[in-house]
Formats: C-alpha cells, structure tokens, sequence
C-alpha cells in the first residue's frame, strides 16, 4: 500500500499549486497512470478521498486517466499495444522493445474555482443600489 | 522524467500541452490548469541529491530489493567476508521493525544504519537521505541499500542509486518476473538465489525466469547463486567490481573535465 505515500505526495502538490494560482478551491484533479507505473488507481483513490479531507481540494473529484501500454521495437521499428508483463512486439514478436507508454505516474491537470474580481465587486454594487433607491 | 526537456510528455497526455496556453477556462467557469508533473517529483529530486553525494565520493550505491525471506541479507554477508579486505562497505538495511538486519551486518565488522519504516512497506529517497548523513561517505567504496522485502512498493520509488539489484529465490518460484513486472523491469542484474536448493525444488527452472524477465524487453543479466554454499558468488563479486570500476571512470573523466574547464 505505498499509495497512500503517494497520495500525500500529490496532496503535496495539489496544495502548492493551487496556493499559487491564488485558487479558493480545487474541485478536480487529473491524473495519468499507466500499469507499469507500480500504482493500482482505485487504491489510490481511496487514498484521495483520506487526504483530500480538510484541504484546499476537500471536495475536488479524482479523474485517473488510464494510460494503455504501449511499446516500440528496436528490430522492426513498428509501435504495438502490449500487456504490462507481455512486452513482445506485436508485430513481429521480438522482445528488445522499449515502452512508450505505460509507466506514467503523473498529474495532468487540476480544475480551480477563483473569485474574479468581478465577483468580489459585486456585493458593494448591490449595497450602491440598495442605497440609491432608499434615497 | 524532467519537466525540461519535455521527456516526459507522452502520446497519453500530449493533447494536454498543445498551443492554447497555460490556463483556459471550461464552460462552467472552472480554470483548467496544466501541470504535467511527476506524482513523486519530490522523491526524485532527493534521489537526485543522493546520486550526486555518491558521486562526488566514488560511492557505488546498489539497491537491493526481493521478497522477504529471498536472501539479501545472507548475500550481504557473503559479499562482504569476500570483500572487506579489498574494500571499504557500508550498509543502510530497511526494514517494519527491528534491528536484527543491521546487527547481522556489523558482526562482520561494517558499519550498518538500521532504518526502521513502521508500517512503511519501502524505502524512499528522504529515509535514505537521512540516513547518508549518518556514514563517511569519504571512506567507502560501496554502500548497499536493503530495501525493505517485498516485490511491489519498492520498484516505485528511486533511492538515488546507481543499480537496482532483484534477488529470486528458488523457493518463491520461476514465474515471478511475470507476476511482478514493475519490480523486474526496474532491475540492473537479477540475481536467482538459493540455488543450492535447485536438486531438490527442481519444478524451479532458471531458464523460464530468464524468459519470463525477457518478455519484459529486460536485458538485465541473470546470475545464479547461493550466498551459503557461496557457489556462483563470483559472478556476482565479478559484475560488482565492474560497476565500481566504470563509475570510477565516469568520476574521473568529470574530474578531469571540470579541471579543465
């Protein structure tokens, strides 16, 4: 279960981020993975749901992208699909291939919510016109 | 994986760093940002930081990682008694609980940092950091890493070593590279281990572990060995002072070049 440290590592991330893009709250996180990656993603959102609580991310929904394996062959050249403990090309079976995809642990993006300025000047034009009609 | 050269961006997640710029805006006023960093960006950079204190000190550092029971400790001690006249070893041992590991290293007159994870089920680069601080670096040759035993969780996480070294033990069985192909794919040299038991456990074929490691496009060698008859040991002590001896030349060669500079 070393999901759970890597969840804190993301938490980790998650939270330096969205300090500073000044964000009141993170409502998704998308992540990559891939197979060969060593993490299992429902673990690992399990482990989100632990840590997300009393963060900036709190509510924020877990997205994981899961990335195919995918291998190139040094002998033919040609790109296949592969399974994690099958790395043969598909095309013509040798095994000196190198991964393409497939061992990605990474996070991709984040969804943020951010009072505008707009917004925050909003409540001051309704006192504006609250006061001019009591006038 | 770096964020600077953009090695890390794959087909999977290429559509994310297309022209567009960094933030945009979806539909129902969320702001999309891209970050494409590394999950454990934060454990690679200390192991970053470790490689380079080896480095600097003509360390070779070796992480060891089996299941538990597989033989690390027992290879250690045969290393060892082979070695310690020649050269200078230290050892970090990983493990739940326990100092057992350690103690059994320091009766062979080495010095052992015992690092006890708690119900931490690997070794990441910050253990280890801390515990570099605790050796003298300066007067050794090699430092071997015990990580903790188990042929999952420890393959994620990079230590800052410069080879990663898998024990199969002939008990556990010849399919294991296959069960467990994040930890095999991670390996430098698979050692099998506990060959001496080969006569009788003989459904254990070493020649299915080598396909089954060749099916992961591993090109790691595979030695056999057993660290209590010590048979096969010198292919092992062979392979290691080859890795001392290449890093000695990449450390001298950058030596010579910052010199120069």
């Amino acid at each position: 279960m070393h999901e759970l440290a890597v969840c804190q590592a993301l938490m980790e991330q998650v939270e330096s981020i969205a300090l500073e893009e000044q964000a009141d709250s993170v409502v998704a996180v998308h992540l990559g993975i891939g197979p060969l990656s060593g993490v299992e993603p429902r673990l690992l959102e399990q482990a989100f749901f632990i840590a997300r609580a009393g963060s900036i991310a709190a509510e924020a929904e877990l997205v994981i992208e899961n990335l195919p394996v995918r291998i190139s062959c040094d002998q033919c050249g040609q790109t296949s699909d592969a399974l994690p403990a099958r790395l043969l090309c598909g095309v013509c079976g040798n095994w000196r291939t190198k991964l393409v995809s497939g061992d990605e642990l990474q996070l991709q993006h984040m969804e943020l919510v951010r009072q505008t300025a707009d917004e925050l000047a909003e409540p001051e034009a309704d006192i504006q016109q609250q006061h001019e009609r009591v006038n | 994986m770096c964020d600077t050269c953009g090695c890390n961006v794959t087909h999977g997640n290429a559509h994310l760093v297309q022209p567009g710029g960094r933030l945009s805006k979806t539909a129902d006023g969320r702001e999309a940002v891209n970050v494409l960093h590394g999950l454990l960006d934060a454990n690679d950079h200390t192991a970053a930081h470790n490689r380079e204190h080896f480095n600097k000190h003509g360390v070779l550092a070796i992480n060891l990682m089996s299941s538990p029971g597989a033989g690390k400790t027992s290879l250690l001690e045969a290393t060892i008694d082979a070695l310690k006249d020649e050269l200078s070893i230290a050892v970090i041992e990983g493990d739940l609980e326990t100092e057992n590991d350690a103690s059994r290293i320091r009766a062979h007159g080495v010095p052992a940092i015992q690092i006890t994870t708690g119900s931490a089920c690997h070794l990441d680069a910050h253990m280890v950091h801390d515990a570099l601080h605790m050796l003298e670096l300066q007067k050794l040759d090699i430092v071997f890493i015990e990580n903790v035993g188990n042929l999952v969780c420890p393959a994620s996480f990079d230590l800052g070593q410069h080879s990663n070294v898998t024990l199969l033990s002939v008990p556990e069985g010849d399919d294991k590279p296959a069960k467990y192909p994040v930890m095999f794919r991670a390996a430098d040299l698979v050692l099998l281990s506990k060959c001496d038991l080969l006569p009788v456990l003989d459904d254990f074929n070493p020649d299915n572990a080598r396909r089954y490691l060749r099916e992961l496009a591993s090109s790691a060698p595979v030695f056999e060995l057993s660290a209590k008859s010590t048979a096969g040991m010198d292919d092992w002590i062979h392979w290691l002072l080859a890795e001392l001896s290449s890093l000695e030349h990449q450390s001298g060669r950058l030596a010579a070049a910052t010199e120069s500079a």
